[in-house]
């Protein structure tokens, strides 16, 4: 098969899920809005904002799947970018609430005025504004990433030992942000939204458009993540993946195509979590739980590492299977993680998507999942 | 990258080690190595495993810092004070001992990957083939006689394919020095003629250096030979002259 059948393949399983993606953006407040509460088509205010929550989490998805699956980087703590964006939005909605608190205080959330704080702290200030905290979501995390991964990469810290590092990164910003001398309310975090940009979190309106932005973002993320595993970058991902000191000694800096995917992939979970914070109406440091992060690389795995569309089935279905269980049997959803893994390792170990392809696209002949940080260990010794 | 002056003797060869020293846990890898090479030869490097051979290469190629000792190219640069990729790019090429080639790429984005071009990130990104380029890969999967697999994965090739595609890489690279450790390592003769074959050809616009064990192929090649012994130069001259050498015989040939 010729690379431009394959391409072709590739583009066809694409313009499936952008129609997809299109499709629900249109049908599911379709289904809210303009069908009466009684008919059989109505669709609830829950089940929107629910199926919004999976597309935040298929968007975290993607952006492990950009950096674990085409560059091998195991990330562990990709729901810290997540929660960084999400706490962007959170504190937007916070001053959005204005005088309306608990406590009446135009200025200071009511956090603060329990804390007998008397006036808001610098890095509050700007949060008002809509604009600015929306480029905080992406700015803080990809900021974070940026330091985090220039010194990790630079001192050639790769698989197992990288993913250690990041776990341990995002279980220091959850006791960072559990406690409340931190400026972020502490363990209950951030809630009782009042409106977004004016319009009520709480209706139906409101609830619908931030489900086609969300749809809108999760597209817009899948193309841009297309179009970089497909460019010649791509290719070097893909070769750092499989022979990270080869591509050194043809002339790469390793390093810096590292972070330019992470940083890209850090910024993807941030806005992934900014859109998710109005959609469930809560941010709290439990986003920062190592178990979260994990989730999202075991989503990648279900739905197939290495192809994008993978990463985003994968985030949906895992979440739904959630969903699942934490309403039935929530002391086994666990359990049932770890099953999915270990079946999905066994029996699928290309993913979901791998039913679907005999040969497929880029992430053909991938180090089986098992070897979950790639690269590294099995290079050959020159 | 700027070739900055250093300090150092003047000379005209284009890759100049003196001294160098190498040791891991006090075992002595290189020892005092001195060894120096003219432009435009060929060299080919014999000697016993654990001579130093490899470690010769890691050390030009930026991958071992050495404790002691000068590693010069073309008399301006001081390679102990560079990375892999910056070495990589001054024009200095590396084909491994067992062939490491991209399995999941197709052979001709193998070496469009290893193609002479800016490789900061965001100049790579927005890439674009150019007729140039095109033209280039064609040569070059002609030289390394596998055009008819441009489009199949490296992982497919058989393994004196992957071999010329290493090399084909190498040239992709425009080096001025390849650097080439045990190519016939694994093949049959005739792959071992064709690659004789490939490396003269190589060698008339480029610096060669050759690692190898098989001696027929080191006599075909018929250059300058260089015997490594526990880190350091035991002997240096045709093929003949070194075979005659009595210590030569003891520690290698005899063996």
């Amino acid at each position: 098969m010729t690379p431009a059948v394959r391409t072709a393949l590739f583009g066809g399983a694409s313009i499936w899920l952008l129609g997809l993606i299109a499709a629900l953006a249109v049908i599911v407040p379709a289904m809210n809005l303009l069908m009466p509460p009684d008919s059989a088509f109505h669709l609830s205010a829950f089940a929107v904002t629910l199926i919004g929550k999976y597309l935040c989490y298929a968007l975290l998805a993607l952006s492990v799947d950009l950096i674990w699956g085409y560059c091998g980087i195991l990330s562990l703590c990709h729901g810290a970018f997540f929660g960084l964006g999400g706490y962007a939005m959170g504190m937007y909605l916070m001053r959005e609430i204005g005088d309306r608190g608990v406590y009446g205080n135009p200025d200071l959330p009511d956090f603060m005025v329990f804390l007998n704080w008397k006036e808001l702290p610098w890095y509050w200030y700007g949060f008002d504004n809509f604009g600015f905290a929306m480029l905080m979501a992406v700015v803080a995390p990809g900021l974070l990433a940026l330091v985090f991964g220039a010194l990790a990469f630079r001192s050639r810290v790769t698989g197992v030992y990288f993913s250690i590092i990041t776990q341990a990164l995002t279980f220091a910003l959850m006791l960072a942000f559990f406690r409340n001398d931190m400026g972020f309310g502490g363990n209950n975090g951030m809630t009782d939204f009042k409106d977004i940009l004016g319009f009520s979190v709480q209706s139906d309106g409101t609830r619908c458009a931030i489900f086609v932005i969300t749809a809108i973002m999760l597209a817009a993320g899948f193309l841009v993540c297309r179009a970089v595993v497909h460019s010649k970058l791509g290719k070097i991902l893909i070769s750092i993946r499989d022979a990270e000191s080869r591509t050194r000694f043809v002339g790469y800096r390793v390093e810096h195509y590292k972070l330019f995917v992470w940083v890209l992939s850090a910024c993807i979970a941030g806005v992934a979590g900014a859109l998710y914070v109005p959609q469930v109406g809560i941010i709290n440091p439990s986003e920062f739980e190592p178990a979260n992060s994990i989730e999202a690389v075991i989503a990648v795995a279900v739905g197939g590492r290495g192809t994008l569309v993978g990463g985003i089935i994968g985030g949906v279905l895992v979440n739904a299977v959630k969903t699942f269980f934490t309403g039935t049997l929530p002391d086994f959803w666990l359990f049932a993680l770890g099953a999915m893994f270990i079946l999905v390792t066994l029996f699928l170990p290309k993913g979901v998507i791998g039913l679907f392809k005999k040969t497929g696209g880029i992430g053909v002949k991938l180090p089986g999942l098992g070897k979950l940080a790639s690269g590294a260990a099995k290079e050959a010794k020159p | 990258m700027s070739p900055e002056p250093i300090g150092g003797v003047e000379t005209s060869a284009i890759l100049y080690l003196d001294g160098v020293t190498v040791s891991f846990d006090g075992f002595k890898a290189l020892n005092a190595l001195s060894l120096v090479i003219e432009p435009g030869e060929m060299r080919a490097i014999i000697g016993p495993n654990g001579a130093g051979k490899t470690t010769m290469m890691d050390v030009i190629t930026g991958k071992t810092r050495p404790q002691h000792g000068q590693v010069q190219f073309a008399g301006k640069h001081d390679l102990t004070q560079l990375d892999e990729a910056m070495i990589a790019n001054l024009g200095i090429g590396r084909k491994f001992q067992k062939p490491t080639v991209f399995e999941n790429h197709t052979v001709e984005d193998n070496l469009y990957i290893a193609l002479k071009e800016d490789r900061t990130v965001f100049s790579v990104l927005f890439a674009k083939r150019s007729p140039a380029q095109a033209k280039r890969l064609d040569e070059l999967l002609e030289i390394t006689r596998l055009g008819p697999h441009r489009d199949i994965l490296a992982a497919k090739l058989s393994h004196g394919q992957k071999q010329w595609l290493e090399i084909g890489m190498l040239l992709a690279q425009d080096p001025q020095i390849l650097l080439v450790d045990e190519p016939v390592a694994g093949m049959t003769d005739a792959e071992t003629a064709e690659t004789a074959r490939l490396l003269r050809e190589i060698n008339k616009t480029r610096t060669v250096i050759v690692v190898e064990h098989d001696m027929t192929f080191v006599r075909d090649l018929g250059v300058k030979v260089t015997v490594l012994h526990e880190g350091s130069v035991l002997a240096e001259g045709s093929l003949d002259h070194v075979s005659a050498d009595n210590r030569v015989i003891e520690v290698y040939l005899g063996r």
